[in-house]
C-alpha cells in the first residue's frame, strides 16, 4: 500500500516538474470581452507553438487599472515581465528608466530577429526614442474615422456613397438630415480629448504642444489652444445648442454607441476598432466609413491622423532566460499572420507592412469596406513634428482636464476660448509637476 | 446568594487577550496611516525610482489647488444635503411606521431593505435610472418641461448622487429612529393628550426633543458616511464630473492617487481627511456621549 502511495506521488511529482521546465511569462492586460478571448487564443497558440516558454496573460481590468496594478506590484518586487499599457501612459512609462527595459534592447541581449524597419512607421512612431529606438512593443493600436447611416442619408435625399469631406459638408448634411426628418441628430463622437482635439490637431497639422508635441523634452508646454481649435469647439457648442451634435459624455464617451445604432444620430465619430461593434449593432441599416471631416479653409489639411491604443512594455527585474521568452512571443506576436488575424478580428490597425500586404492579397479589405480606412489615414501623408503622435507626462489626468472642460463649455460656464485656454493652464502646470518629480 | 467571582492574577493576560484586535488594527490601521503621512512628505515618480523629501510642499500645493478648494465645498454641500435629505425622510418615515399597530414589522422589514444593497449597486440603479439617453425619470421629466442632463449639468449630478447616497442611508436613520420612538414613556404622551396638545404640538414639544440624542448621532454618522463612504456611489454614476461638480475628497484622493499616480499629493489629501474623520469622531464621543439635555 505505502509502495503504491509513494509511487503515485513520484509519478506526480514527475509530471509537475516535466510542466515546470518551461519558463513562465507572465502578462498583464485589460482586454476585456471578446477582445479578451482573442487574445487568449493568440496566448495558447503561441504555448502550442514551442515547449520552452509559457505565456501566462491575466486580466487586470481598465488601462488605467492595469497600469497601476503593475507599477503597485513593482514597488513590491512583484511585476510581470510584460505589463500593457494605453498610449497616454507613454509619458509616465517612458521617464520610469530605472523599471523599464526597452524592447529594442531586450530584442538585441536576448539575440531575437528583430527588423524594426518591418513595423509601420506611423505606429512605432509613437513610441520610439529621439534616436529613433523602439521602447515598447505596440499591440493594438487604431485611430478615429467617421462612420455614417447609410439608410438615413438616402432618406435625407444625400448620396449614400458620399460621407461628409469637410466638416462644412457635416453641417449642411446633418441639417439636411434633420429637416427631412431621416434623423434627430447630425452626429455624436466617443473620445473628445483625442478625436475633437488632439486628432483634430494633428489632422490640421497644428501643434498639440511645443517641442514636437512633447516628444523632444519632459518640460514641454500645451498649445492646442490655436484660433482653428477654438473655432471647432465653438462650433461644437453652437451644433450642441442646434442638435446637430450631441455630447456621449467623458472619456471614450459611452452614450455616444447608443446613439449612432438606435439612428438617433446619423453619424458617429470613434476609433476604427470600434467598427466590429457598429457592425454587430447595426442590424436595421448599413454603415458607411469616411474619414475624419477637416475644415476646408485651413492650409495643410488633412494630414494624417494619430493613434491610439496600447502597447506592450517589459518591466525590469526578472532572469535573462524569462527575457529571452518575452522576445520570442514579441517575434511570434509580430509575424503577419498573427497580425493580420488580430488586426481584422478586431479593427485595430496591423503593426507591420507584412501583416497589412497579407490582408490585401486575402482580399480582405475589398470583401470589408471599411476595414482599411484607418490605415489610409494615418499613412496619407508623412508625419510633421505635429502629426507623429504627442508624449507629456501626466497625460493621463490631461485627458480628465480636456474632459472637465469641454463639460464646462458644454453646460454654458465658459466660451471655447476660456475653456481651452483652461485645459492648456491647467494641463502645463500638470506636465511641470511630472517634470519636477522625475528630474 | 453570592455569585463567586473568577479573579484572574496574572497582569499580562489581559493583554494577551487583546493583542488579535490589537494586531489587526496596526496592522491595516496604524501602519498604512503612518506609511500615508510619510508618503505625503515625499515627491516620488510612480515607479518609486526616484524620491525627494520636500517637506510640506505636498499640502502646500494643495491648498493652492482650486481644483482641491472645490472638492471641499462639493464635500460640504454634498454631506448636508445627504445628511438632511436622509434624516428628514427617515424621521417622517418612522413616525409613520411607529403609528401602525399590525403592519409597522411588515413596513420596518421592507424599509431596511435597501440597506442591505452594496454602495456600487445602488448607484448603477441610479446611473440607470436617470440616464439622459436611456433612462425612465430623464424620460418622464421631459414630459413635465424639465431637460435633464446629469452628464453636463453639474446641479443635476449632484441631485442624483444626492439620492443615490440619501436611499441607502434612510434605512440605516429610520432603524435608530424608530427604536428612539418606542423608547419614548407612553406615560408623556398620554399625558399631553390629557392636556389637550393635538398631534403636531405633541410631536414637536415632546417627541422630537426626545429624539435629539439619535438625531445628533445620525447627523455625525451621516457626515462621516458621506464624507467616507459614498466612494462607490460617484465612482459608479458621476465619477465626480461633470467639470468636478461631484468630485469629493475622498474621490480626489483616488483619482490623484491611483488615475494621475501622484502618491506624494493624494497621501496629503488623505493625510487631511484623516484629521477631519479624528475631528468628527472626537466630537461624537465628547458631545453626543452625554450633552444633549432634555
Amino acid at each position: 500500500m505505502f509502495k503504491k502511495i509513494a509511487l503515485a506521488a513520484l509519478a506526480l511529482g514527475l509530471s509537475s516538474s516535466a510542466s515546470f521546465a518551461a519558463t513562465q511569462i507572465t502578462w498583464w492586460h485589460a482586454m476585456g470581452g471578446e477582445l479578451g478571448k482573442k487574445l487568449d487564443e493568440i496566448v495558447a497558440n503561441y504555448n502550442k507553438s514551442q515547449d520552452k516558454y509559457q505565456v501566462v496573460a491575466s486580466y487586470k481590468g481598465t488601462y488605467a487599472e492595469t497600469m497601476t496594478a503593475a507599477i503597485a506590484a513593482f514597488r513590491a518586487k512583484q511585476q510581470p515581465d510584460i505589463v500593457q499599457v494605453f498610449e497616454v501612459g507613454t509619458g509616465t512609462m517612458m521617464a520610469a528608466k530605472g523599471a523599464v527595459y526597452p524592447v529594442y534592447q531586450l530584442m538585441k541581449d536576448a539575440g531575437a530577429q528583430f527588423d524594426p524597419k518591418a513595423y509601420l512607421p506611423a505606429v512605432v512612431g509613437y513610441y520610439t526614442d529621439t534616436q529613433g529606438n523602439m521602447l515598447s512593443m505596440p499591440f493594438n493600436s487604431s485611430t478615429p474615422i467617421l462612420y455614417y447611416n447609410k439608410n438615413v442619408f438616402k432618406k435625407a435625399g444625400l448620396d449614400p456613397n458620399t460621407p461628409p469631406k469637410t466638416w462644412e459638408d457635416v453641417e449642411t448634411f446633418s441639417k439636411k438630415i434633420m429637416s427631412s426628418g431621416a434623423a434627430k441628430c447630425g452626429f455624436t463622437t466617443g473620445w473628445i480629448s483625442w478625436v475633437q482635439l488632439e486628432n483634430f490637431s494633428a489632422w490640421h497639422n497644428l501643434p498639440i504642444g511645443t517641442n514636437e508635441n512633447g516628444f523632444g523634452s519632459v518640460d514641454s508646454k500645451l498649445s492646442f489652444n490655436g484660433p482653428t481649435q477654438v473655432k471647432h469647439w465653438d462650433n461644437l457648442k453652437k451644433w450642441q445648442t442646434e442638435g446637430i451634435f450631441q455630447y456621449g459624455g467623458p472619456e471614450g464617451g459611452n452614450d455616444a454607441p447608443p446613439k449612432f445604432y438606435s439612428q438617433e444620430c446619423a453619424m458617429y465619430m470613434n476609433s476604427s476598432s470600434s467598427r466590429a461593434g457598429v457592425v454587430n449593432n447595426a442590424k436595421d441599416f448599413e454603415v458607411g466609413y469616411g474619414m475624419l471631416p477637416y475644415y476646408a479653409d485651413v492650409k495643410g489639411a488633412p494630414q494624417n491622423t494619430i493613434i491610439g491604443g496600447a502597447t506592450l512594455w517589459v518591466l525590469k527585474g526578472h532572469d535573462a532566460e524569462e527575457y529571452k521568452g518575452v522576445a520570442d512571443f514579441f517575434r511570434y506576436l509580430s509575424t503577419p499572420e498573427v497580425q493580420a488575424d488580430w488586426h481584422q478580428f478586431s479593427g485595430y490597425l496591423p503593426i507591420t507592412q507584412a501583416a497589412y500586404d497579407l490582408g490585401k492579397t486575402q482580399g480582405y479589405y475589398e470583401k470589408n469596406p471599411g476595414t482599411d480606412v484607418g490605415i489610409k489615414e494615418i499613412t496619407l501623408n508623412t508625419p510633421t513634428p505635429n502629426s507623429k503622435g504627442l508624449r507629456f507626462g501626466n497625460y493621463v489626468q490631461i485627458r480628465k482636464v480636456i474632459d472637465e472642460e469641454f463639460q464646462a463649455l458644454l453646460g454654458g460656464k465658459k466660451s471655447a476660448k476660456e475653456a481651452l485656454d483652461a485645459v492648456v493652464e491647467r494641463g502645463d502646470k500638470l506636465i511641470a509637476d511630472f517634470a519636477a518629480a522625475n528630474k | 446568594m453570592q455569585t463567586k467571582r473568577t479573579i484572574f492574577n496574572s497582569k499580562i493576560l489581559p493583554y494577551w487577550l487583546i493583542l488579535p484586535q490589537l494586531a489587526v488594527t496596526l496592522i491595516f490601521f496604524v501602519w498604512p496611516a503612518c506609511q500615508a503621512v510619510w508618503q505625503s512628505f515625499l515627491r516620488e515618480d510612480a515607479f518609486g525610482t526616484s524620491t525627494q523629501f520636500v517637506g510640506f510642499d505636498n499640502y502646500v500645493a494643495i491648498t493652492q489647488d482650486s481644483s482641491y478648494l472645490n472638492a471641499l465645498i462639493v464635500t460640504v454641500i454634498f454631506s448636508v444635503a445627504v445628511a438632511t435629505v436622509s434624516i428628514v425622510l427617515a424621521l417622517v418615515l418612522a413616525v409613520a411606521a411607529n403609528s401602525l399597530l399590525k403592519s409597522r414589522s411588515l413596513y420596518t422589514t421592507l424599509l431596511v431593505w435597501p440597506y442591505a444593497v452594496a454602495p456600487a449597486v445602488a448607484g448603477v440603479l441610479f446611473w440607470f435610472m436617470f440616464n439622459p439617453t436611456i433612462g425612465l425619470i430623464p424620460y418622464l421629466l421631459k414630459g413635465l418641461g424639465y431637460h435633464w442632463d446629469d452628464r453636463l449639468n453639474g446641479t443635476d449630478a449632484m441631485i442624483l448622487v444626492v439620492l443615490a447616497a440619501s436611499w441607502k442611508q434612510i434605512s440605516y436613520n429610520f432603524l435608530f429612529f424608530l427604536a428612539g420612538l418606542q423608547s419614548i414613556p407612553k406615560a408623556l404622551i398620554e399625558a399631553a393628550a390629557i392636556d389637550g396638545a393635538g398631534p403636531v404640538k405633541r410631536f414637536r414639544d415632546i417627541v422630537f426633543p426626545l429624539l435629539s440624542p439619535t438625531t445628533f448621532f445620525l447627523l455625525v454618522v451621516n457626515v462621516v458616511y458621506t464624507m467616507f463612504d459614498t466612494f462607490a456611489v460617484i465612482h459608479a454614476t458621476t465619477q465626480g464630473g461633470p467639470n468636478q461638480a461631484t468630485n469629493i475628497l475622498v474621490y480626489k484622493v483616488f483619482t490623484d492617487g491611483f488615475i494621475g499616480l501622484d502618491l506624494g499629493s493624494s497621501a496629503a489629501q488623505s493625510v487631511v481627511l484623516m484629521v477631519i474623520v479624528i475631528a468628527l469622531t472626537f466630537i461624537q464621543f465628547r458631545f453626543v456621549e452625554r450633552n444633549v439635555q432634555y
